[in-house]
């Protein structure tokens, strides 16, 4: 690894291969572990609160997030063919150029460049085939891509659950949640092992430490209806409403969710409901709240800023201490 | 879904989208939990375990003209689900692959609205543009 990952990574982990230069987390020592970070188009444009939130709250865990450097596309979507090999230039392309600017391991937030970015990975991996097209397409000498982590393993593996619980200072308590998955975070399991495919749990783990009362949501990982929105918005109109109707019956103020295409589908679907919309965050959004960052800077949207503001006001440190959790 | 079984259907086909999509299309026993949690099943037509019936059968040429494989959107509930390890979203892109090999249009098109796309995730337009255009 190269001294532009600060000398101080968290970096371990098993895949393309050993990493010489990692060292046990030390969180004690003041210095942030650096991570290779992939925002990707969609956290450039229209959500740039999922971007901006994530890079407050992980200052605050003592987290960095280095971009990479002049960053492409990640594809969209990985190829489901065995000789779908153009498919699989663009992810590989960014996995590649993320291990030459010195970083093993390459987080990403955006549910769809997850998907893409691990499946890529796991078939260069998995399938010799499509290693040998791809290495000669690109004129690769070598073929070493960086391994790629959800912020949301960062936080549950590597920070720890725990250690952002100690580290809340405005908990959320009061705040129902239901915490969506939607499909691209947890689907196909064993290429994306993030977490049980029909009964996620990670989201529930984070928001229960930020003190949110996090519903029973059955919904959690059913299909938002994807990208059907560019091609069929009235499918999608169906799948969303399959999916507000349980935060509906859960009665949560707010759904979460860590996928911008799930935050349109709902949020576009809710805001033809009219009356009794459900505001739609990202869990960095919420992550950077109980962190103690000003709601103003957290790109919050008015029906947003209307649940959070029944919030009960955050009390002092000693109230909070002599709280029977 | 009634089929009527002919004699002499080809299973060229079959053998073209096993191969494509990786998976032993003749594994599936029509437990039908893919169809039961497809969220997308009311625009089907053909149900995922009929897609898988009808390639074990020879049929694969009607699915290659039907809207199936471009409803599916690859969530993958059904993979989760299927007690055989198939996942359905590969079969459907391979479906979908056949056809645009064959330089037959695409059956989804993106919308024309272009104030309406200029609202959308961006990461949407990319992967619908991947997987129903050519």
């Amino acid at each position: 690894m190269s001294d532009r990952n600060g000398g101080k990574p968290v970096i371990t982990g098993v895949g393309t291969g050993p990493d010489t230069s990692a060292s046990p987390s030390d969180s004690t020592a003041g210095e942030a572990a650096v991570y290779g970070y992939f925002p990707g188009c969609e956290l450039r444009t229209r959500s740039t609160a999922l971007d901006s939130s994530a890079r407050q709250a992980c200052r605050a865990l003592r987290v960095e997030l280095r971009e990479m450097k002049d960053w492409t596309c990640c594809g969209g979507l990985a190829p489901q063919v065995r000789d779908d090999y153009a498919g699989l230039l663009a992810p590989t392309r960014v996995l590649v150029e993320a291990r030459a600017q010195g970083y093993e391991e390459l987080v990403t937030l955006c549910a769809y460049c997850f998907n893409t970015l691990k499946r890529a990975h796991f078939m260069l991996e998995h399938n010799a085939d499509a290693r040998r097209h791809v290495t000669a397409f690109l004129e690769l000498g070598e073929l070493r891509p960086a391994r790629v982590l959800h912020l949301l393993e960062v936080l549950r593996d590597r920070v720890g659950i725990e250690r952002i619980e100690q580290a809340v200072n405005s908990p959320l308590h009061g705040l129902k949640v239901a915490p969506y998955y939607g499909c691209l975070l947890l689907r196909p399991a064993q290429e994306i092992g993030l977490d049980d495919p029909e009964d996620p749990s990670v989201l529930e783990e984070l928001l229960g430490a930020l003190g949110c009362d996090v519903t029973a949501f059955q919904a959690k990982s059913d299909c938002c209806g994807s990208y059907h929105i560019v091609t069929d918005p009235e499918s999608v109109a169906r799948c969303a409403d399959t999916v507000l109707d349980a935060v509906a019956e859960a009665e949560a103020a707010v759904v979460v969710t860590s996928c911008p295409v799930c935050q349109f589908n709902l949020d576009w679907r809710g805001s033809l409901a009219g009356n009794g919309r459900t505001p739609v965050v990202y869990f960095t959004q919420l992550l950077a709240l109980a962190l103690g960052e000003p709601i103003e800077q957290l790109g919050f949207d008015e029906s947003a800023l209307a649940a959070l503001a029944l919030l009960p006001a955050p009390r002092s440190s000693d109230e909070r201490s002599q709280e029977e959790r | 879904m009634s089929l009527l079984l002919t004699p002499g259907t080809k299973d060229d086909l079959t053998r073209e989208v096993a191969d494509l999509c990786e998976q032993n299309l003749y594994a599936c026993y029509q437990c039908g939990k893919c169809s039961a949690t497809c969220p997308l099943s009311f625009a089907m037509g053909i149900l995922p375990h009929q897609v898988l019936r009808l390639l074990q059968l020879g049929h694969g040429e009607r699915l290659v003209a039907s809207q199936a494989p471009w409803v599916c959107v690859g969530c993958m509930s059904c993979a989760a689900l299927c007690p055989k390890g198939l996942d359905l979203s590969r079969i459907m892109e391979a479906l979908r692959t056949v056809r645009m090999r064959r330089l037959e249009s695409p059956l989804r098109t993106t919308q024309r609205d272009g104030k309406w796309l200029a609202t959308l995730p961006q990461s949407a337009v990319v992967a619908a543009m991947r997987k129903v255009s050519r």
